[in-house]
């Protein structure tokens, strides 16, 4: 196997606040080849967010008591310098997010802030940054990109928003995208074209992708690999297949069953995870899951699972035996999912 | 654009009618001491009684004597605070000449004032905000606290009396008989005022300024411009700044527009002729024309200020448009 593109080992991200230390990221590890997209599932408060904006720099230590290695293109990103790790943040690693009503400077034109994005990494002339920004907002599918690049982010619509959003965060180039919940905030059927538009461009132009997002049926025919976090911690890591086809752990499972489907019987009800998600101070002892799994035994309650093969490539943190496992999930979730 | 300018100017004129509408008619209604009686003197016969309430005005119906009044704040030469109206009942000076004397006063105080809480606030706000938590940040913010705190009448005595009594470091302040307000403000009488009034400003800014920075700071399209690899220098100064000073401009123009109706209290610790000790000296002789003249200026300035205010703001924010 080549070397991963992306490899977070065993990282951790600790706050602390005055109500005690907050256990954003427990723990996690992560990898993601070249060319790869993959699918970061979880809930508010999981620590999906936070782990990334870790490997974006964007958290830093002084915020937060940061541990584990991050290793981009065989550098650890955590052991740069603010100004090196610049360099990468932008050029090499991008980032967009959930809001794109809030993300762009409402002050400032659009092609403006795609310029400033240019520019702060390559010495181009404003012109030929200039030139450049159009032609991103054109390849993101946005009409009329030369007028629109003079336009305020007010002018635009919430989908326009986020395919300038892209437009930005891929006018350099980067090796790996990390899409922050980038369709949440945005209409059914915005959601489908912004995704297929970062399938489309993922291939263009040759990059890796990250998609952080709490919609296991979001990710299902955009990502090759999934990753299910739960409390700080991976709780389940798969192909795509093997996450929808095969999950092994409770917590999946109850994403699975949540997802709205339109060939539901009418009058049917939505089945949602019960209980809410621990409070990241005081996580509950053994698996951080067990007081809203349905499956809990002692066991649960007192030791923490380890995310551990099942296969080659599948995994998942649970104490429920292989074989209680596929049967409870055909019996159960299958059925309906 | 300009539609809107015009459609804004006649609001203000329409604002200063209801203003002169509304203190006239406290003139009339409040009870208060005959100006022609007190413009006789104590011997004196109703007929002298009654030949001044004829000069003054007075024995007319009372929209004619409102309409006499309205006439003189007409911005048009003769008619513009003309003296057949406009003179002042205690002491008869026309009160045209004593605004024009005392406005270069107020707006040197203002203006100097207002120069000097910028430069002092909008740069202590930004560091304590940047530099949040930090030594440099407590020791600002006792400052905004002290600053907020202290009446302007303390300050003002202090200043005088270490700057000038003790340490002669800063001229006597007021302006000599024969001293132009130029020549006074170029000889420093006025850099004690000036701090002093602007004292208050300059922590309430800085205060304002930290946290407009500090909510600013966390805003989304500021971890999209961290998101984009720029210097954090540039985030906070072009990113952060360009949204937390905006507000700050609203603010300012006000501030401005209000000093320029008078500051009393450091115009009477510091001896200045400002516009502020007239207008407490009109109210308390019951002397209607003066009033009137300040309540106006006063009045024009705050409307102007707002009126330029709006306008500034839509060229900041381009969200704003003029409508």
């Amino acid at each position: 196997m080549p070397e991963p593109l992306l490899e977070v080992r065993n990282l951790t991200v600790h706050f602390p606040t005055d109500d005690g230390l907050v256990k954003a990221v427990d723990g996690v590890s992560i990898s993601l080849q070249q060319g790869e997209t993959l699918g970061v599932v979880g809930e508010s408060g999981s620590g999906k967010s936070v782990t990334f904006l870790t490997v974006m720099g964007l958290i830093r230590t002084g915020q937060a008591v940061i541990e584990g290695e991050v290793i981009f293109q065989g550098q650890d990103l955590l052991k740069l310098p603010p100004d090196e790790m610049r360099t990468v943040r932008g050029d090499k690693i991008s980032m967009i997010f959930q809001d794109p009503m809030t993300s762009l400077h409402p002050f400032y034109k659009v092609g403006y802030q795609i310029v400033e994005a240019i520019r702060t990494h390559h010495k181009v002339s404003k012109q030929e940054a200039h030139d450049q920004a159009v032609e991103m907002l054109r390849r993101v599918n946005i009409p009329r990109p030369e007028e629109r690049a003079d336009q305020y982010p007010h002018e635009f619509s919430g989908g326009m928003r986020q395919r300038a959003m892209i437009a930005m965060a891929l006018s350099l180039n980067p090796d790996l995208l990390i899409a922050d919940e980038p369709t949440t905030a945005l209409d059914v059927t915005v959601q489908a074209q912004i995704l297929e538009l970062i399938d489309r461009l993922k291939q263009e132009f040759n990059a890796s992708v990250v998609i952080i997002t709490h919609d296991l049926g979001v990710v299902a025919e955009h990502c090759e690999n999934i990753q299910v976090m739960y409390a700080g911690k991976a709780v389940e890591f798969g192909g795509a297949r093997d996450i929808y086809y095969n999950a092994n752990h409770p917590y999946t499972w109850g994403l699975l069953r949540s997802i709205a489907r339109l060939d539901q019987a009418p009058g049917e009800r939505l089945n949602p995870i019960k209980g809410l998600p621990p409070s990241l101070i005081h996580v509950p002892p053994g698996c951080a899951f067990h007081p809203r799994c349905p499956y809990a035994f002692d066991r649960c309650k007192t030791d923490v699972p380890e995310l551990l093969p099942t296969d080659g490539h599948h995994a998942s943190a649970c104490h429920l035996s292989l074989a209680d496992k596929e049967r409870i999930f055909h019996e159960e979730v299958m059925v309906r999912s | 654009m300009g539609r809107y300018l015009i459609r804004r100017t006649l609001f203000l004129i329409l604002v200063l009618f209801i203003v002169s509408l509304v203190t006239f008619i406290i003139f009339v209604k409040l009870p208060s001491s005959d100006p022609a009686r007190r413009a006789v003197g104590k011997q004196t016969t109703p007929q002298q009684i009654a030949n001044a309430r004829r000069a003054f005005g007075l024995d007319k119906p009372v929209w004619v004597q409102y309409a006499r009044f309205a006439k003189g704040l007409i911005p048009w030469p003769g008619l513009f605070l003309n003296e057949d109206v406009y003179f002042s009942y205690s002491n008869f000076v026309p009160v045209k000449e004593e605004v024009f004397s005392r406005l270069p006063v107020s707006m040197t105080l203002a203006f100097g004032a207002a120069v000097v809480w910028v430069l002092i606030g909008i740069p202590i706000g930004i560091i304590s905000a940047v530099k949040r938590g930090s030594l440099a940040d407590r020791a600002v913010m006792v400052f905004a606290l002290f600053g907020v705190s202290a009446p302007v009448f303390w300050l003002a005595y202090l200043f005088l009396f270490v700057f000038w009594f003790k340490l002669h470091w800063a001229p006597q302040s007021g302006i000599p008989i024969g001293m132009s307000v130029w020549q006074a403000a170029l000889t420093g009488r006025f850099v004690l005022p000036w701090l002093a009034l602007s004292m208050t400003f300059a922590a309430f800014y800085a205060r304002m300024i930290r946290g407009n920075l500090i909510e600013t700071m966390g805003e989304d399209y500021i971890r999209t411009a961290r998101a984009k690899g720029l210097s954090e220098r540039r985030v906070i100064y072009k990113h952060g700044l360009r949204s937390a000073l905006t507000p700050v401009v609203t603010m300012f123009g006000l501030d401005l527009g209000t000093l320029l109706g008078g500051a009393f209290i450091t115009e009477t610790v510091f001896n200045l002729p400002g516009i502020g000790q007239y207008a407490v000296r009109a109210i308390f002789n019951n002397d209607f024309p003066s009033v009137m003249g300040v309540t106006i200026f006063g009045a024009f300035f705050i409307a102007l200020a707002n009126l330029l205010v709006d306008v500034t703001y839509a060229f900041l924010d381009p969200r704003v448009r003029y409508t």
